[in-house]
């Protein structure tokens, strides 16, 4: 019995995981539309910056220090957007579907995550090999292997942040507000654009209390090896908001009524 | 068991409002059942609670022999729903809406790829089971929302306005879809219709709701009959005579008193062809001038009015729909 359940419950996020990743595959102006925003902020920004500024105490600002920036920055977009769009299948009617199929809420959830954060990290993935090949490098293969891992990591944050939202929105109306109030905010806060080594008083106050500047950070530290944030509070912070995420956005889609 | 669909008492309050007012019904297995009434009567919101969507606030239902609210699990394994508004995946195909559903009801590999054959077939979109669902029309994507909710083999099927805002034609084609797979699946079918058609052509009994209760319950020819005859339809010159002309057919007993309207009375009467010049005489007789007379067979139509006293096209807002409409303006 418990076996069985078990079953289902991997055969419910299965299932939930396969939708998002039919789906992904089928829009394909989405994918390209999510990488070439960062990839002109990468390109423009990097040629512009690193010919106008210099990063006070040495070390290159260019494209380099801007592309875990903008793979952090993907990969919040990604998970966001896996999240809230629970908002669209309520909009559409399919969330009836899932809710009176007996399976449980919480798998339900746990699946759409991890569709979200699949995605989530193709896109930060594409990224990080199309800054390679103009010309970024990383410092480690390794590296790049935890790069992943932090991408994973604070795309299920993101998620669950999503997830949360849009069990508490109950209108696509509201969606865009809370995208711009949101994203803007927390990628401009997030030290994709600056280092955050020499920050005015309350910048830097809103910077450390954003979460994406320990995915940022961390990015930094795995491809390029320097970051201002230790490593391991990086890790630390980032684990701890995933988890919390996660939770808030499973108990909130839980109450969610259609 | 005895029974694949059993209600007691159940009902439904939102907020002051009494959306399903203490329905008890018995439906027995294989029979294709119908809920009538006009929209807001409450017919969504008992199929809601039956579905297990939403928690009753009173009464219980078994849902072949399982509680809607204790083995909410149990039930939904056992039915499939086909809600009013559409609930597919719009940027999959078909094929893959039946396949995910397959998944989430725990229909193995194998199972799930016959199934899949045998509902597409039953429902006639095999052809088209690999396009993506937003090319389909209205009429195919109810059609396979149909085959959807037969894929894990349930018990019980629930419809709810199957035929809503689709045309004519494409009506009558569900309809036969609906009456093949009540017999050749053998699945009990609860649906809700505000059509009278709908009610009377494709349902073994009917129960006709209003205000949340049950006002009349019987087979349709059961319920025509029951109002006694064929329908005359007598229109007089004055509106202020339809009540003398009342009593006077009362008087006599040869007829009963449907319904009336501004200047029309329906009435109904044993043997309409013999019986009017009778009816006709007892007017002038009272000194009531009548413009128009025409007789026809009763239809769920005239059922309806008698019971509820008011025609099922009537639209108006009911208590239900305000509030229903306020809840969700609230939400934004």
């Amino acid at each position: 019995m418990a076996n069985t359940s078990f079953n289902r419950a991997i055969q419910t996020v299965y299932t939930m995981w396969l939708r998002e990743m039919i789906r992904f595959s089928r829009s394909k102006s989405r994918i390209i539309g999510a990488l070439a925003t960062p990839l002109f902020f990468l390109i423009i920004l990097g040629a512009g910056f690193s010919s106008s500024f210099q990063v006070r105490g040495g070390g290159s600002f260019d494209k380099g220090f801007l592309a875990p920036g903008l793979i952090g920055m993907s990969v919040l977009f990604a998970s966001l957007m896996g999240g809230v769009s629970i908002i669209w299948d309520r909009e559409f009617g399919f969330l009836k579907e899932i809710l009176i199929a007996p399976v449980s809420r919480l798998f339900v959830s746990l699946g759409k995550a991890i569709g979200g954060v699949t995605t989530a990290m193709i896109q930060g993935i594409l990224i990080m090999i199309i800054a390679w090949i103009i010309g970024v490098r990383y410092q480690s293969i390794w590296g790049v292997f935890l790069a992943i891992v932090i991408m994973f990591i604070s795309g299920i944050g993101f998620i669950g942040l999503g997830i949360a939202i849009a069990s508490k929105i109950e209108s696509h109306e509201g969606f865009q507000m809370v995208m711009s109030f949101l994203t803007m905010p927390l990628v401009l806060l997030s030290g994709a654009f600056f280092p955050i080594s020499n920050l005015p008083g309350w910048l830097k106050t809103l910077v450390y209390l954003n979460p994406l500047t320990y995915g940022v950070e961390a990015l930094r530290w795995c491809l390029l090896g320097n970051s201002t944030i230790p490593i391991s509070i990086s890790i630390i912070v980032l684990v701890m908001f995933s988890i919390a995420m996660t939770a808030l956005g499973g108990k909130l889609f839980g109450k969610m009524r259609v | 068991m005895q029974y694949a669909i059993e209600t007691s008492a159940i009902t439904k309050n939102f907020e002051e409002i009494t959306a399903v007012n203490k329905i008890s019904i018995t439906v027995k297995p294989g029979e294709l059942f119908g809920l009538l009434g006009p929209n807001g009567a409450g017919k969504t919101t008992l199929i809601n609670m039956l579905s297990t969507m939403i928690e009753p606030s009173g009464g219980s239902a078994l849902i072949w022999s399982h509680d809607v609210v204790k083995e909410a699990d149990s039930v939904r394994q056992n039915i499939g729903v086909v809600f009013q508004d559409t609930t597919l995946d719009d940027r999959l195909t078909g094929r893959e809406n039946l396949d995910l559903h397959g998944r989430l009801y725990g229909l193995d590999g194998k199972t799930r790829k016959d199934r899949i054959k045998e509902v597409l077939s039953l429902v006639e979109l095999t052809e088209r089971a690999d396009a993506i669902v937003k090319t389909y029309s209205g009429g195919m994507m109810r059609r396979l929302e149909i085959a959807r909710g037969l894929m894990h083999h349930p018990h019980v099927l629930f419809l709810d306005e199957p035929t809503l805002g689709l045309d004519p034609q494409t009506r009558l084609h569900i309809w036969d879809y609906i009456k093949l797979l009540n017999k050749e699946e053998g699945v009990t079918i609860m649906l809700t219709t505000h059509y009278m058609e709908e009610a009377d052509k494709l349902c073994d009994r009917i129960a006709i709701i209003d205000h949340g209760e049950i006002v009349a319950l019987d087979t349709p020819q059961a319920l025509k009959n029951m109002l006694g005859g064929d329908v005359i339809t007598l229109e007089v010159e004055k509106t202020g005579d339809i009540e003398r002309l009342c009593s006077t057919y009362q008087k006599d007993g040869c007829a009963n008193i449907v319904s009336k309207k501004q200047n029309e009375v329906f009435i109904t009467v044993k043997n309409g062809e013999r019986e009017i010049p009778h009816v006709l005489s007892l007017a002038s007789g009272a000194g009531i001038s009548i413009t128009s007379v025409s007789l026809r067979k009763p239809t769920l139509d005239d059922v309806f009015i008698h019971y509820t006293g008011r025609a099922i096209r009537d639209k108006e807002v009911t208590e239900v729909e305000k509030v229903g409409y306020k809840m969700r303006s609230r939400r934004k």
